[in-house]
């Protein structure tokens, strides 16, 4: 199998301005995913990212603020899973709960170092 | 985890949040004061958004509840060390804040001192200055940790009115210097009547709306217990009343599910399968119902428990004991002499004497002529009472009326139902 990387994008949970019973549902909602992905087998890890960051970037590289990404294209965090084909790993990304939040997942192969021996 | 192994979905316990949320509440608004809520309310959330992101991909810390409740407590010492917000915080308490931030802190979040602050909380949402709605909505957002939209739809109102009465109720505590604490001797007394009254609007709003949906209601009278029982462990406040509110509510409870058919329609007392009433919850009830019975003050939730017990002690509608029942409503007319339980005592007279009887108790209520014609269930009672003694012209006009008066689908169902058979 091949692992393939889930990163997230869409409104961070406080931007979402949750009470505590709709922060509770919202979070029962990735436990369900994540343990239907664990159940195949097929969870690797992830984890959240600070919103806040830095990028480096330039010919004389420079460091500024950000990016301040706003709403839905906001880089949220990432998950790690395994799968036979991109398809395959696609149709896992389906269960992914914050679609109505204006989220989104972006599905990438990992490429790995062959084997040395 | 390792890759491939597989662990069972994980689950939080129902409403923990709700729950934690007015306990981190409670417990930052002592050390902070109450006119810094808000500065505790960004606190509290922030917790919450910080076991979102944590949680989401990892296990479930074991016990969930302890983990709110250390983070809540690191983020209280990271405010107490960059001393912010200090300037307004009792400066006895500032001293040991500031020379052992951490001991201090610590005794805050101790079990038995959490609930004191719970019931701080409790208290103040209850100031004798707010009125009964405003008391009703701060309490819910503070103590019991409800959004703006849950309550708006639990006590089937808008979203704006509500944040203008929680936003009302929080300006006066704000303002007024309202000190966060029990209140002790006489000041008690009064204003855990107030409690008691705040908690048992919460309840009848969840158990006798018919307006909002079934979830929200039953969420409203399991909140209301919930506190009723906060109080009932509490030393000063374990009073005699405390639990005899707590055992009425049990009662009342037991037959949530089967007062209420398919379709949401309305099964009354005497149609209800008491198979399906819920054995543990009256269980409960005389629990609490006995261990109201010290001291020598009778309140009116002594006695309103009593009569609710007395239907539960039937084993059919045939077998009520009306005498018994009237000796309550006789002792409840004198503490509460109010029309609705006139009314209800014309029922038991039905019983016990006759029909006419009950007929003409009702007709010597104050202000009655008003009193049809405002509120559906003095004219609908009225009505059911006609038809008994065969008046349907009186029956059928009253009814009716009624019928236009309730607001609620499911009233007007049964009312309908009953129409149907006057001829």
């Amino acid at each position: 199998m091949k692992d393939f990387m889930f990163i997230f994008r869409g409104p961070s949970p406080e931007d979402l301005n949750l009470t505590p019973e709709q922060g509770q549902a919202h979070m029962q909602k990735w436990f369900n995913w994540i343990g239907e992905l664990s159940a195949k087998g097929r969870y690797v890890g992830g984890d959240p990212l600070v919103r806040e960051g830095k990028t480096v970037k330039g010919k004389k590289p420079v460091a500024t603020d950000g990016p301040f990404a706003e709403g839905k294209e906001l880089l949220g965090g990432y998950v790690i899973i395994k799968a036979e084909s991109l398809a395959e790993a696609t149709e896992l990304a389906f269960g992914f709960p914050d679609f109505a939040n204006e989220g989104s997942v972006e599905i990438r192969e990992i490429v790995k170092m062959p084997m040395s021996s | 985890m390792s890759p491939g192994e597989t662990q069972p979905t994980q689950q939080l316990v129902d409403h923990l949040f709700r729950h934690e949320a007015g306990k981190m509440i409670a417990v930052l608004t002592r050390i902070f004061g109450i006119h810094n809520l808000e500065l505790v309310e960004d606190t509290v959330q922030e917790t919450f958004l910080k076991a979102l992101q944590v949680w989401k991909f990892n296990a479930l810390p074991d016990n969930p509840g302890a983990w709110l409740m250390q983070v809540a407590r690191n983020k209280t010492i990271d405010l107490i060390r960059r001393q912010q917000k200090l300037a307004d915080i009792s400066s006895e308490l500032q001293v040991l804040l500031l020379s052992d931030t951490e001991n201090t802190i610590q005794q805050f979040f101790l079990d038995t001192e959490i609930a004191d602050s719970q019931l701080r909380m409790i208290f103040t949402c209850c100031h004798p200055a707010l009125s009964p709605e405003d008391q009703v909505a701060l309490t819910l957002k503070t103590v019991s940790g409800f959004g703006v939209q849950e309550i708006a739809r639990a006590l089937v109102s808008n979203d704006a009115a509500i944040q203008k009465r929680i936003y009302r109720a929080k300006e006066y505590i704000r303002t007024s210097q309202v000190q966060f604490e029990i209140p002790s001797g006489v000041a008690l007394a009064q204003r855990l009547e107030i409690v008691y009254t705040v908690l048992y609007l919460l309840f009848n709003e969840g158990y006798s709306s018919m307006k909002a949906d079934e979830l929200i209601r039953y969420d409203l009278c399991a909140e209301a217990m919930r506190l009723c029982k906060l109080l009932t462990e509490h030393k000063v406040v374990a009073q005699p009343s405390s639990f005899a509110l707590l055992s009425l509510m049990c009662f009342q409870a037991s037959r949530f599910e089967s007062r209420i058919g398919e379709d949401n329609t309305i099964i009354l007392l005497q149609d209800q399968d008491r198979s399906k009433w819920d054995k543990d919850l009256i269980a409960l009830g005389y629990r609490f119902l006995n261990q109201s019975s010290t001291g020598d003050h009778l309140s009116v939730y002594h006695i309103e428990s009593a009569i609710a017990a007395e239907h539960c002690l039937a084993p059919d509608f045939a077998s009520t004991n009306w005498y018994a029942l009237l000796r309550l409503y006789d002792y409840l007319l004198e503490c509460k002499p109010i029309p609705i339980v006139k009314l209800n005592r014309s029922v038991i007279l039905a019983r016990t004497a006759s029909v006419g009887v009950a007929i003409d108790t009702i007709l010597d209520i104050p202000d009655i002529r008003e009193l049809l014609n405002r509120h559906y269930i003095y004219a609908a009672v009225l009505g059911h009472l006609y038809a008994q003694a065969g008046n349907s012209t009186e029956s059928r006009r009253l009814l009716e009326k009624a019928y236009d008066l309730t607001p609620s689908l499911a009233e007007k169902k049964l009312l309908q139902d009953k129409l149907a058979t006057i001829h």
